[in-house]
């Protein structure tokens, strides 16, 4: 999950990280108080979670409180990149004198925490690491051992801060790395970390992803949810415990396992090529149970999508046997029945591996309506296709 | 041969005690596995019953390898409670530790990846997961959730990110028959790397040709081609799933994530074709590409 760059910001002095924090705003007119309350110059910073908002005009100075909420008003509801403006941040403005980069994530390739620091911040990283691979250091941390002093003197080392500035980057790298590890992020990142007027260093933007399998011990993670900016869909199905992600397809999906799953939208989206390019509507892992009430559950939440015009049902049988999933579909349709949902988009079931036939023959005798059985999965995802592209 | 595990394999089980670890255990047991013992620290002395089957339970896996001499531990404890029982089974010194657990904090696999290495003495603990399904060498043994009823035992080996495509591929060449499948895991850091599954392949006698699946995210894939293109002589088909998730969504497994650029399906198919694997569209086309292989 990713923060807000407030959230970050708070999380950073919660640590200790020194930054220069205003407020949220979500009208003109609080952010014309939070100006005031600030005095002086001010800067006003869309709230999306997404790079590239300078460029996109997300990012503008207000000399006084009345421009501080003109502005506002024209950050607010902006579209940066697909992400809705639905806040911004008021901070105080800094006078930038030197821009830094610094950065700890996960290094998957290395299976260890990776430190990653330059002199030279501001611009995008990925565009520093490719323009001037020379001026980005990259040093593994090992999970063990983490950043102590001696360990962010090298970081400040490799990376040629300059000596002004070494000891307050050295400190700042420390505090990163305590709330790197204390909030179980899997990236902080500041860029830039600047050196400003009165020469202090101070993190003047943050980015922060954690990692949704801590949220067991961080309490706060419930708190970092945008309900607001979360699809609908999706919302309803995490309400439900479904691992759905909604897509602008318009084959609903059903499978168990991610792997599977994820397979299953290709092979549609394949198939979709012959059939008016339909491309899938949703991922739905509904995991190796498949209980009636988990595939009830899914087939409402796709069923409810009105962009679905067919639904592909696809199960291996592997720990779970395909008689269980199959009574399991039978049940949801019966339980869907009483509570009133009407089940009018047809659906393709893929059943194979252990007691396919058995399920199969369930699934017949059942006789749902809407529902036909294709033995294969590719098969399947194709008659799944050309239902969707025929109602086009 | 197999990989990694065969007919002499000694399992334990930590946490086998409660509900999935009950279930796979008595699956395990059905399939063959040598299951030597539990572990639960608050059940030390006893017994477990599996439809018939007793199975003692140790306080620790030291205890249960003093006592049993076992070489393999599959983890099955809540993800609160893994880093714990990672490190104890390195630390009692297992050869292979299996962690099919879900939903374990990274730093906690990085801590326990790094405590591994961090051990001077004895053999190096061998690490499959977290998040995965496990591992079974047909007709051999069987650690984990794999079912064992798909296929038998034969000449193709597997190794995959995802359980269901596991599944999935092995019913495809069922008639074929597998050395062994391994399903690596579909975490962002996992212990046994597609790598290392394609170098035990390589060298084992049992295997003759390897179907590798891959999934979005990470670069595991990419590497995995430039290591089959310098050292594996044998058939490689791939196979990779995600082409169409979107960027920045995790996609059920917590590693399946395209971040930017990075991690893409499509960047790993070409990786793994331009180091001369044939890369099916689909699971069934991936099987086909394999039987034409080895026809």
């Amino acid at each position: 999950m990713d923060l807000f760059e407030y959230q970050a910001k708070q999380l950073f002095q919660t640590y200790g990280v020194p930054t220069a924090l205003g407020q949220v705003a979500t009208t003109p007119d609080e952010a014309r108080a939070v100006a005031e309350r600030i005095g002086g110059v001010t800067v006003v910073k869309a709230q999306v979670k997404t790079g590239g908002r300078g460029k996109a005009g997300g990012v503008k100075v207000a000399k006084t409180p009345a421009e501080a909420a003109a502005l506002a008003g024209d950050i607010l509801g902006m579209d940066i990149k697909g992400h809705t403006v639905h806040r911004v941040l008021v901070d105080p403005a800094a006078q930038i004198e030197q821009e830094y980069y610094a950065s700890f994530l996960l290094d998957r390739a290395n299976r260890t925490f990776l430190a990653m620091a330059s002199y030279e911040g501001g611009m995008e990283i990925e565009q520093l690491a490719v323009e001037r691979p020379e001026a980005l250091a990259r040093v593994p941390v090992d999970a063990l051992a983490g950043v102590d002093d001696a360990k962010a003197a090298e970081i400040v080392a490799a990376a040629k801060f300059p000596p002004e500035v070494a000891g307050q980057v050295a400190d700042v790298l420390v505090k990163l790395w305590q709330a790197f590890v204390g909030a179980d992020a899997t990236l902080v990142e500041v860029n830039p970390l600047a050196r400003v007027a009165d020469g202090s260093v101070q993190a003047l933007d943050g980015k922060v992803t954690l990692d949704d399998n801590a949220n067991f011990r961080q309490p706060d993670n419930a708190s970092y949810v945008d309900v607001e900016s979360t699809d609908p869909l999706e919302q309803r199905a995490k309400e439900k415990h479904l691992n759905y992600v909604k897509l602008d397809g318009s084959v609903g999906i059903i499978g168990n396992g991610a792997g599977l799953v994820m397979s299953t939208l290709d092979v549609v989206a394949y198939a979709g090529e012959q059939h008016a390019n339909v491309k899938p509507a949703n991922f739905l892992d509904i995991g190796g149970g498949a209980s009636a009430e988990v595939m009830a559950n899914g087939l409402e939440i796709i069923l409810s999508d009105p962009s679905v015009r067919s639904v592909f049902v696809n199960v291996f049988g592997g720990i779970t046997a395909c008689d269980a999933v199959a009574s399991g579909i039978v049940s949801a349709f019966s339980l869907l029945k009483s509570r009133g949902d009407e089940i009018d988009k047809p659906l393709v079931v893929r059943l194979d591996g252990n007691n396919a036939e058995l399920g199969r023959k369930i699934l017949t005798d059942a006789n749902l309506p809407g529902v036909q059985q294709v033995d294969t999965m590719d098969d399947a995802a194709d008659r799944a296709a050309e239902l969707a592209g025929a109602s086009a | 041969m197999a990989i990694f595990l065969n007919e002499k394999s000694k399992v334990v089980v930590q946490g086998m005690t409660g509900a999935e670890g009950t279930k796979h255990t008595t699956r395990m047991l059905a399939s063959g596995t040598n299951i030597v013992g539990g572990v639960n620290p608050r059940k030390a002395g006893e017994k477990a019953d599996f439809d018939g089957r007793s199975v003692p339970v140790f306080g620790t896996v030291r205890d249960a390898i003093d006592e049993t001499g076992a070489d393999v531990t599959v983890v099955f404890v809540p993800p609160k409670f893994t880093k714990d029982a990672v490190i104890e089974a390195i630390d009692a010194g297992i050869g292979l530790c299996v962690i099919i657990t879900e939903g374990i904090p990274v730093h906690d696999t990085a801590a326990f990846w790094a405590h591994s290495n961090s051990r001077a003495k004895g053999r190096p603990t061998r690490i499959i997961g977290p998040n995965c399904p496990g591992l079974i060498s047909p007709g051999k043994s069987n650690a984990g959730i794999i079912p064992a009823d798909i296929t038998k035992p034969g000449s193709i080996g597997l190794v995959s990110k995802s359980g269901t495509l596991t599944y999935q591929m092995m019913y495809e060449l069922r008639d074929l028959g597998f050395s062994t499948a391994v399903g690596i895991g579909g975490d962002p850091i996992i212990g046994t790397t597609h790598i290392v599954a394609l170098e035990a392949f390589e060298g084992d006698r049992d295997t003759a040709a390897i179907v590798m699946i891959g999934e979005i995210g990470g670069d595991a894939e990419e590497r995995a081609a430039a290591f089959v293109k310098e050292h594996v002589t044998k058939p490689v088909v791939g196979y990779v799933a995600g082409f169409t998730a979107p960027e920045g969504k995790t996609m059920g497994h917590a590693g399946a994530i395209v971040s930017g650029s990075s991690g893409t399906a499509q960047a790993k198919k070409e990786a793994l074709e331009a180091a001369g694997v044939k890369v099916g569209k689909t699971p069934n086309e991936t099987a086909r590409l394999m039987r034409e292989l080895i026809a």
